[in-house]
């Protein structure tokens, strides 16, 4: 693991130089914001099925309901980071929660297609919110203010706030796994019996990890909501934590930071994808395919396999 | 909300819960023989839709676009067999779920370049057209009759199958138990390819009768296929029974939700709130149900696999 680390250290830091080696353009902070924004959610989302294994097909919900709190409160003129990053992590905690507290009972395919489940209920709640633009999104009047400052309108500043917050997700999810709760996750993971032998229910230890990549999630829908100043329900949409757990297999489902590496390299390919040609989507479903196939252990897998 | 209406409703809800049922019974059982998740089931239907519409168009005739759409829905799935799934067989589910996403991302893009990302509109053929008074000055179409018709004889011919039959038989000892099957001697990979192709036939027999009804278009197959999943959930993974329970169940719920839910709001709040929670609440209807009845059977209505 630690002979391994020097990767992720080194895209981060990469990441973090960028503005100073000519990606400091609008257009690539944008497209490098979106990177690490998702890889925030991703990581999150490692956490809980490599961790867990807990395989959601739901957690763009929790995404997408931390940006609904932004655009939600931003309609109602509150833009204070004090109280929207707290509303946004608290509700998708909450909607994790109760969720959660219901999925978790189920396991394997229930699982997977119980959290699909709540996710629509999530996706159709905001098509329905038309106060809130509906099926059409919610476009804000502005980026959430920091103690009344616009330090998110800055694109250096706002770079490294997502670079920080993606840093400290993979810090807190790599401390969480490796402390005494982590044990009991990956050891109910492995064999859920025998923890139970040992006289600890799996139950709250995993309903913990929900509401905790839950929150995180919640987090990144935050930034991701102050990204691109607009919200709609695609950003709840099955699809998208469809995409989001691939980005968790691309990168490979035992390494936390695979999702980071994971997640660059979907926007990018994405978004390069997308400008070569209209029909992209005919190339990208092979290479998401071929990945499924052929890169078992993922990118980071490649790496950890050449170094270890 | 009258009485008529109430009716039309709920026969819209049955056509709907037996277009979903020739969709949800591929899907179980490829499903509860080879423990598979094939998310692209729902593009199946979608190509169904699509073939036949354009095996209509070119010989002018619904019948014969039905008549040559079976066939090539066969042979699609028998292709994508060969080429994705078979890889698939013993991975976890997680790889199945993202390996067949990227197939429904490459189906829904290649109709676009095929036939265009505007809808297609299918006629209802003229031996169908019109309607049948059901009751005293009310009219429902043949077509939508005729729909609910063929599904439920598909249902029946399908039970034959599955309960009279040997292949049938082995289907459902797959089902239950596939590793004593495969020990008994019974290829079961052949027996596996052999129920995904009639699976995905009936998918596409699905989406060749909803053309008429529904339009035809990208990314049409996404929203039944999670509605099939909900019914293969709710009815037991693997159970052609429960799966037509739920079908009709969920058909049922999520048409009269939609057309009742707006109404019964009204008498909380005033008319465009109550329309738009109505139908915000009408979507949900299906996964509530769905949560509810996993929160107390986790194994679904009519669990087939033993312990």
């Amino acid at each position: 693991m630690a002979r391994e680390a020097w990767l992720p250290l080194a895209v981060l830091l990469a990441l973090g130089a960028a503005p100073f080696v000519g990606l400091g353009g609008s257009y690539e902070t944008t497209l490098m914001a979106r990177g690490m924004i998702l890889g925030m959610a991703a990581v999150s989302l490692a956490f809980l099925v490599g961790g867990a294994g807990l395989a959601s097909l739901g957690h763009a919900a929790s995404l997408g309901i931390g940006a609904y709190a932004v655009a939600i409160l931003d309609a109602h003129g509150v833009t204070d980071a004090a109280r929207v990053l707290p509303a946004a992590i608290g509700a998708a905690a909450l909607f994790s929660l109760v969720t959660g507290a219901i999925s978790i009972r189920t396991s394997g395919v229930h699982f997977i297609m119980i959290t699909l489940a709540f996710g629509q209920m999530a996706f159709f709640t905001a098509s329905s919110l038309a106060a809130y633009g509906g099926d059409d999104g919610y476009t804000m009047y502005s980026r959430t203010e920091v103690w009344g400052a616009r330090l998110l309108e800055d694109r250096l500043a706002f770079h490294y706030i997502c670079l920080g917050a993606l840093a400290l997700t993979w810090g807190g999810c790599a401390m969480l796994l490796a402390s005494r709760f982590g044990r009991v996750l990956r050891a109910a993971r492995e064999n859920a019996q025998r923890v139970e032998a040992v006289g600890l229910s799996p139950y709250p230890f995993r309903l913990l990890a929900y509401v905790i990549a839950g929150a995180i999630a919640g987090a990144a829908g935050f930034l991701l909501a102050n990204a691109t100043e607009f919200v709609s329900p695609a950003t709840l949409s099955w699809q998208r934590s469809g995409e989001l757990l691939f980005m968790v297999i691309l990168g490979g489902v035992g390494r936390l930071w695979g999702a980071i590496l994971g997640a660059l390299v979907f926007v990018v390919l994405e978004t390069w994808l997308a400008q070569q040609m209209q029909h992209w989507k005919l190339v990208f479903g092979p290479l998401l395919i071929l990945a499924v196939l052929f890169l078992r252990g993922g990118l980071s897998g490649l790496v950890a396999r050449r170094h270890g | 909300m009258t009485t008529q209406l109430l009716l039309v409703q709920a026969l819209n809800g049955l056509q709907l819960g037996v277009l979903l049922f020739l969709v949800a019974a591929g899907l179980t059982l490829v499903f509860g023989v080879m423990d598979f998740i094939n998310l692209a089931h729902g593009v199946q239907y979608m190509l169904g839709a699509y073939l036949g519409a354009a095996f209509a168009a070119a010989t002018g005739s619904f019948w014969l676009g039905l008549a040559l759409a079976l066939p090539a829905a066969l042979a699609a799935g028998l292709l994508l067999e060969l080429l994705v799934f078979r890889h698939l067989y013993d991975r976890d589910h997680l790889s199945q779920v993202l390996a067949t996403f990227g197939v429904i991302l490459v189906l829904n893009e290649g109709v676009k370049v095929v036939w265009g990302a505007a809808p297609l509109q299918v006629p209802i053929p003229p031996l169908l057209e019109g309607g049948i008074e059901i009751m005293p000055g009310l009219q429902y179409p043949i077509y939508r009759v005729a729909v609910l018709g063929a599904g439920i004889a598909t249902a029946g011919l399908l039970w034959w199958l599955v309960e009279r039959t040997r292949a049938g038989m082995l289907v459902r000892a797959g089902a239950t138990n596939p590793a004593m099957v495969s020990a008994l001697g019974v290829d079961v990979r052949q027996l596996f390819t052999m129920v995904f192709a009639f699976g995905a036939m009936l998918a596409g027999f699905a989406g060749v009768l909803a053309g008429p009804i529904f339009s035809v278009e990208p990314g049409m197959g996404d929203n039944v296929l999670i509605l099939a999943f909900v019914v293969i959930v709710i009815g037991g993974i693997g159970s052609i029974r429960g799966a037509f329970v739920a079908a009709l169940l969920v058909g049922l719920i999520d048409t009269l939700g939609k057309s009742l839910m707006p109404d019964l709001m009204r008498l909380f709040l005033d008319a465009s709130a109550a329309r738009q929670a109505g139908a915000a609440l009408a979507s949900m209807l299906v996964y509530v149900a769905m949560a509810a009845i996993l929160a107390f059977r986790p194994a679904g209505l009519f669990p087939v696999r033993a312990g």
